[in-house]
């Protein structure tokens, strides 16, 4: 699956989707191949203030717990609540229905990050196969 | 990865199918194949095969071979007889466990022992070096001379009843025998680590590749899939089957363990039998319970188990189970708190998360009428 072009990558496999003030964040392709199955998601509380790089929120697969970073400062404006009682749509849909958080951002926020091509290109050597 | 891994008969089959390879005790292994709960659920409904190879296989041969095994574990040897297997303990002086172990009788002055593959080296110093004190004992390492299959789920004997002509209903559980499989010339065993039926074969490493495609072929109406130690994980939790290095380790006793049937106080002297006779009589002061989360939360191996701001014991295994769909842990806790409906917490991320202990193994297969 080719990671979508209308938003931006961490070094961490977050994505961020800006429109405007607000900011969606997820985990990409590769971030929930390697996780497997996502058995659950722990959400940040809305309104908690976070600065790029610091921890969102914990997903967890039946074998593993994985950090999510966020890729932007901003707010917490809420959390993607279908994740609780469906956490799996992180892997079915990680670049949609599987979104994991909302933050409202001030602008240029996701300056910096990597466009699509350039974290292709970083899983593919990071990955190696 | 390291290039001092080492690498199963299997290796090329598993990069075949894509499974994904880890690190794990020396080896390098499949974790998963098409995913844990996909494989789970697969061997708790039909049947799935798991490369096991990297499990330590050692002999132990000699005119006193019973005598040894009866002085290193705590099971009694003595009530084997050829063709028989029992799971045991590899026992410290303190009573605790070197490692858990299966111990099949092939003759009285042979028996065939598997190990934990994290342990093996560390299991056969220790054999060797106690082996010294008894005359006519000897000790072998055989793990290279052996890959190993585990065909697990309640289709596997009907699975691997079309690649031999001995017949695999009649083996009970806990028996083994020598036979073809597949032209291979290997031991059948009814054992496993899934809580399912089925059997684990052993084989020479060069037919490996060759019995695990013929078996793969043989399952397919089935469903049959490669499983990975993701999956062998999640099912030998569900049933509640305790993994060295997390449940039990050289601090714990197997009474601690919830593992009293596996001790024989009465058989003998033993390595560890006056501590465990000692513990007995005053009484464990903590044992291995299971508990679900009652709150929102996976308890994992090494999170605090919490009765207000006091640690009393920790989490040795978790997940979130794939059959119960619930998220289910083992953990040490104090006797006053083993009873089915004990409630403590267990501390996830510096968050006290309610817990309550239920009865275990959390899951049991239906045996058929």
């Amino acid at each position: 699956m080719a990671d979508p072009s209308d938003r931006f990558y961490t070094h961490t496999h977050e994505w961020v989707q800006v429109s405007g003030e607000q900011a969606t964040v997820g985990i990409t392709q590769y971030a929930q191949e390697q996780l497997g199955d996502v058995v659950f998601v722990e959400l940040p509380p809305a309104g908690k203030k976070v600065g790029k790089g610091e921890v969102l929120g914990t997903i967890e697969s039946v074998k593993a717990v994985s950090e999510l970073f966020t890729p932007v400062t901003g707010e917490v404006a809420g959390g993607n609540a279908a994740l609780e009682s469906h956490p799996e749509l992180i892997n079915r849909d990680p670049y949609g229905a599987g979104w994991v958080v909302k933050l409202k951002v001030a602008a240029g926020a996701a300056d910096g990050l990597m466009d699509a091509a350039a974290y292709e290109k970083f899983v593919a050597e990071e990955g190696g196969h | 990865m390291s290039p001092t891994l080492k690498r199963t008969p299997l290796y090329e089959c598993h990069v075949e199918a894509q499974g994904r390879i880890v690190a794990f005790a020396g080896w390098e292994m499949p974790v998963q194949f098409a995913g844990v709960i996909e494989e789970h659920r697969a061997v708790r409904t039909s049947v799935g095969l798991f490369d096991v190879s990297h499990m330590g296989e050692l002999d132990v041969v000699g005119r006193r071979a019973l005598d040894f095994i009866q002085h290193v574990t705590c099971n009694d040897v003595f009530k084997l007889t050829p063709g028989r297997a029992h799971y045991s303990g590899l026992m410290t002086p303190r009573g605790t466990f070197v490692d858990d172990l299966l111990v099949h009788k092939v003759a009285d002055d042979h028996y065939f022992l598997v190990v934990n593959a994290a342990n093996k080296d560390k299991d056969y110093a220790y054999l060797c070096a106690q082996a010294a004190g008894f005359d006519n004992v000897d000790v072998r390492d055989r793990s290279d001379d052996w890959a190993q299959i585990a065909v697990q789920g309640p289709r596997a004997l009907s699975v691997a009843q079309k690649l031999t002509a001995v017949n695999l209903a009649e083996i009970k559980y806990y028996r083994f025998v020598r036979g073809a499989v597949d032209g291979a010339d290997a031991i059948i065993a009814r054992t496993g680590y899934t809580g399912e039926d089925g059997v684990e074969i052993y084989v020479p490493p060069a037919d490996a590749p060759r019995v695990w495609r013929a078996l793969l072929a043989a399952g397919r109406d089935e469903g049959i899939v490669p499983c990975g130690l993701g999956a062998r994980d999640t099912l030998r939790f569900e049933a509640c089957m305790a993994l060295y290095g997390n449940d039990i380790d050289d601090t714990t006793t197997p009474f601690e363990a919830n593992l009293d049937w596996i001790v024989k106080l009465e058989k003998g002297p033993f390595l560890g039998r006056e501590a465990l006779l000692r513990q007995r009589a005053e009484g464990v002061r903590r044992r291995l319970v299971g508990f679900e989360m009652v709150g929102r939360g996976i308890a994992r191996h090494g999170y605090p188990i919490m009765a207000g701001s006091k640690e009393i014991g920790a989490v040795t295994s978790g997940t979130h189970s794939p059959t119960i769909g619930k998220a289910l842990g083992l953990g040490y806790v104090p006797v006053a708190l083993t009873a089915v409906g004990s409630e403590f917490a267990v501390e996830i991320r510096g968050q006290q998360v309610a817990a309550r202990v239920v009865e275990t193994p959390f899951y049991r297969r239906q045996r058929p009428a």
